[in-house]
């Protein structure tokens, strides 16, 4: 068990030890740098800084929202508003970007395991998030109707007050997708 | 222990180090691992998305095997071998209950009946009074997958006790390439190989169909080796649905110079506002969502043989509601037999589904057989037609929730509703009809006249021919939940009206055998 370079201090052991540890550094730092390198050209080649973007085509990266998109451009919304306009929330940078990551984390989990219901639905908090952006652009337009729904009270500008805009409407931004 | 409490302190730092090492090391490395099978996973959805087919073989119009279309397109090979493992109809109208409900009949269990769908005469005895005299009572079973369309007509009572002209052959084969043979043996011109859409192409198709349809079953059916294949229904070039049944192309030209509105089908309506030089013509004019459907009413349709040619026909003339027909048949005065109780002659109503379906307000809204018959899949990031033709209820989420957001069980039990509905009126319908067989039977044996049974005949005709429409047509109504119920009333009122004629000419008779079911 005796080894000459545990039992002193002698600056050649210490040289070799330095070396040895180097070297440690070293093969770790490839190691780092490879799996920092395949993160990268993964996400590169996903095109993963698109999902950063307000760019519709981002939504059909994948294919699987063909149809709702091409239902978009043939709809009287198509004109004013995008993706991201209804189905992210704009109340503040932090909300839209947890939303943004919370989406992006469902549906690339969903699409690798392939294990998503098909057709496709609006999860209920989503719902909300598209129904807050209806009221954030009609506002004006809808007030009697959402100060009826609220009792008759006073309701605030972004409130829906409960109502559900897009059970009636909901050709309005996905129109026919054949 | 000892050994460990033995070691220096730069002995276990150096072994420490090394443990940092190993495990940063297969951290990393696993993490990069991920990394490429994640990029594998995106390269796979990324090539899927721009290959939908692959050809292998070589197509043409003599490729009869599906297997060799199969190779340039395996899911959609794979979704047509499994129409033989089709899931039974949520509702099967012979006895109205769900599978798991049913009665046990028996069927299956007989020597006889081995290997063979259930039996619809045991488990509705009213259809051999309805259809006593003709073929129908002998041997009428529940529909299977296309996968069994060629070997239940050969296996057929029907077939086997009744000489059957090859004109059957039309629907239950893949009969294109036969045709065409047949045509090309008695004088058509060019060969096998000319597209089938030219004017060679045509010809033999045309002089084979009507060689063929004389023939007797056997012969016929000698000439043929699959079910419906790919063929049939694509064209092997360019692999757009194409009509390929003559029947068909009459019919429907037909029914385009008719004056009945055809909202539904808008290639009509618009051939209707040109100057009609040329006859309409489904493969020239009709959009992809109509041959989506039409392709589909090539088979799933009302016909008869039309004279000694045996030219297989569609009614269309005046258009495809279940009176129109019905008044075409009156017009030419015909009659699939004359019933063995009453003497009636009356008619026999043969899987109506595209006529039901374009009353009902999924054909007019543009929705397709295939959007829920053949609904569209995905594997990965491909997607593809399901070429397993079955029953929508197996696959609610694909062909229904496709438009309505609604739960499953909220779809299904829509259904239910609508085909219960249906049930419970047919049955009535069809107690009626039984019981205006009999007492036209009875006022026979009683000595009752032709003439004096005339009027009650030609209201057992119209109510026999409503109930048996529904009866026939393979959906419980769904397809034209409303248009049905109309049908199944008129077919009661009609059998009640025969009842009451019977009930003025006997009386007395009739009081003692009338509404007796037997």
């Amino acid at each position: 068990m005796a080894e000459p370079e545990s039992t002193s201090q002698q600056p050649a052991t210490r040289r070799a030890r330095v070396a040895r540890a180097s070297l440690a550094v070293a093969v770790l730092g490839a190691l780092v740098g490879s799996f920092a390198a395949a993160v990268g050209y993964t996400a590169h080649y996903a095109s993963a800084t698109s999902y950063l973007s307000d760019d519709p085509t981002a939504c059909v990266n994948c294919h699987i929202m063909n149809e709702q998109y091409d239902g978009w451009r043939k709809s009287s919304h198509h004109a004013r508003a995008t993706c991201n306009d209804c189905h992210v929330p704009h109340d503040s940078f932090l909300h839209k970007y947890y939303v943004k990551a919370e989406h992006g984390y469902r549906h690339s989990k969903g699409f690798t395991f392939q294990d998503f219901h098909e057709p496709i639905r609006l999860t209920p908090y989503s719902r909300e998030v598209v129904i807050g952006n209806c009221v954030r652009c009609h506002d004006a337009m809808t007030q009697e109707i959402r100060l009826a729904a609220h009792g008759n009270t006073p309701v605030a500008h972004d409130d829906p007050a409960g109502l559900d805009c897009i059970h009636c409407h909901a050709g309005v931004a996905h129109g026919p997708t054949r | 222990m000892t050994l460990n409490r033995s070691r220096r302190p730069g002995q276990r730092l150096a072994f420490s180090r090394v443990a940092v090492f190993a495990v940063a090391a297969i951290a990393f490395g696993a993490g990069t691992v991920v990394a490429m099978m994640l990029y594998e996973n995106i390269r796979t959805r990324k090539e899927e998305s721009r290959h939908t087919a692959v050809r292998i073989a070589a197509i043409d119009e003599t490729t009869i095997d599906p297997a060799e279309w199969g190779k340039n397109f395996p899911r959609q090979y794979d979704g047509y071998k499994r129409t033989a493992d089709n899931a039974k109809a949520r509702f099967r109208w012979s006895d109205g209950r769900p599978p798991e409900d049913a009665l046990h009949t028996g069927a299956g269990e007989s020597k006889a009946d081995e290997g063979k769908a259930e039996s619809k005469l045991e488990s509705n005895p009213r259809l051999k009074t309805m259809f006593k005299g003709y073929a129908f009572a002998i041997d009428y079973r529940e529909r299977r997958g296309h996968a069994f369309m060629l070997d239940d007509q050969r296996d057929t009572e029907r077939v086997k006790q009744r000489p059957q002209p090859g004109a059957c052959l039309n629907c239950h084969a893949s009969n294109v390439v036969a045709y065409r043979e047949a045509g090309l043996e008695h004088g058509a011109a060019g060969a096998l190989s000319d597209p089938l859409h030219s004017e060679t192409g045509l010809e033999q198709l045309f002089a084979g169909w009507e060689h063929v349809n004389q023939l007797s079953y056997a012969d016929a059916t000698a000439l043929v080796s699959h079910p419906v294949t790919c063929l049939d229904c694509h064209d092997p070039d360019s692999m757009r649905l194409r009509i390929t049944r003559p029947a068909f192309m009459e019919g429907i030209a037909a029914l385009a110079a008719s004056n009945e509105p055809l909202p539904h089908l808008p290639s009509i309506e618009k051939w209707r506002r040109g100057n009609r030089a040329t006859p309409y013509d489904a493969n020239e004019l009709a959009g992809r969502q109509e041959m989506r459907s039409l392709s589909c009413a090539q088979c799933h349709v009302e016909y008869y043989f039309k004279g000694d040619q045996k030219r297989l026909t569609f009614p269309w003339l005046r258009g495809l509601k279940m009176e129109q027909m019905e008044a075409y048949y009156d017009e030419v005065d015909w009659a699939d037999w004359t019933h063995a109780d009453s003497g009636t002659r009356v008619l026999k109503a043969q899987h109506p589904e595209f006529e039901l379906w374009s009353q009902g307000i999924h054909a007019r809204s543009g929705v397709s057989c295939a959007d829920c018959h053949m609904p569209y899949m995905r594997e990965g990031a491909m997607k593809f037609t399901d070429h397993q033709v079955q029953t929508p209820m197996a696959h609610v989420n694909l062909s229904c929730q496709t438009c309505h957001n609604y739960t499953e069980s909220e779809i299904q039990s829509r259904v239910d509703q609508i085909q219960s509905r249906t049930k419970a009126h047919l049955d009535r319908a069809e107690i009626a009809v039984v019981e205006l067989i009999l007492a036209i039977r009875d006022a026979r044996e009683a000595g009752a006249t032709d003439a004096e049974l005339q009027s009650a005949r030609a209201l057992h005709r119209k109510a026999q021919w409503r109930a048996d429409f529904i009866n026939a047509e393979n959906s419980m109504g769904f397809h034209a939940p409303a248009e049905s119920l109309r049908i199944i009333g008129e077919a009661i009122d009609y059998a009640r009206q025969g009842i009451a004629e019977v009930a003025k000419l006997r009386p007395k008779q009739v009081a003692a055998s009338g509404g007796r079911e037997g």
